[in-house]
């Protein structure tokens, strides 16, 4: 099932990249997809049947613009930051606890950290921490700062992986 | 119609060559990896995404750039963490007008 969902995915790929129906170039993708989804079919996703579900999908296309508003909102906040004659950072790492489980998951809530406003994922723990260097420490505390940089993407993205 | 959009992805061209300049400026104004980091990430991806974007427009719709897009999202900040995290492995200290260091008490 997982090769098959990545075989899948790399054809489309392909077909983008390439974008033609001509048939020597299609059958050459359908061979480089396969060899692809046998040999890294086993480090996809933990789920695959997950791309299936339209629930998932759907809340997939209501964090695209929750995502984009805050990235937007992350470059006007650096470019603030960074003309400002008096350079108005407080850096400093603090610890955040997140409820997520898969790996997937995860994987998306520390690259999401990374792209909105003055954070940047440091280092994530087995047991659910994740330390995070913010740019203007706002409070020490874990659980406020759980609230203030996590909270918001944390629901929507259980809704997408788990 | 092909004018406006013309118009459209010269803008995006523009905004995205400002951001990646500010992103730029970020790396050279601020104090330590960690910052720099910040700034470089989050400009530089955006502003290459919007050129991306801008590209997709005025080559009159070509897909590739989206994928483009899709890629660059992931592996950016990915790549971001990676060099934080070697660098705080390594033992780069923070900036000295830093507040708090969570991850260096919790190691002792």
């Amino acid at each position: 099932m997982k090769k098959l969902v990545l075989g899948i995915i790399s054809f489309l790929c392909w077909m983008v990249l390439t974008w033609t129906l001509y048939l020597p170039s299609l059958l050459v993708g359908l061979v480089v997809s396969m060899f692809i989804a046998l040999w890294f079919g086993d480090v996809f996703v933990e789920r695959a049947r997950n791309f299936f579900q339209i629930k998932r999908l759907a809340y997939l296309l209501y964090y695209i613009p929750l995502f984009t508003y805050y990235c937007l909102l992350a470059n006007f906040d650096v470019a603030y930051r960074v003309l400002h004659p008096a350079l108005p950072i407080e850096p400093g790492i603090v610890k955040v606890k997140t409820t997520l489980t898969n790996t997937t998951a995860k994987v998306a809530l520390a690259n999401s950290i990374t792209l909105t406003p003055g954070t940047l994922s440091v280092e994530m723990t087995d047991d659910g921490y994740l330390y995070v260097h913010w740019i203007k420490v706002r409070t020490r505390d874990v659980e406020e700062a759980t609230e203030m940089i996590i909270r918001k993407f944390e629901k929507v993205l259980k809704e997408i992986f788990e | 119609m092909s004018e406006i959009v013309a118009v459209i992805g010269k803008i995006f061209l523009i905004v995205g060559l400002a951001f990646d300049l500010l992103g730029c400026i970020g790396l050279v104004r601020l104090p330590d990896v960690y910052n720099r980091l910040q700034a470089s990430t989050k400009c530089v991806t955006l502003g290459t995404c919007f050129i991306l974007f801008g590209t997709f427009l005025l080559s009159g719709f070509l897909w590739k750039s989206i994928l483009a897009i899709v890629f660059i999202v992931m592996s950016s900040p990915t790549g971001a963490h990676a060099i934080a995290h070697a660098a705080h492995r390594s033992g780069i200290k923070l900036w000295e007008k830093s507040v708090v260091d969570k991850l260096k008490e919790d190691k002792k």
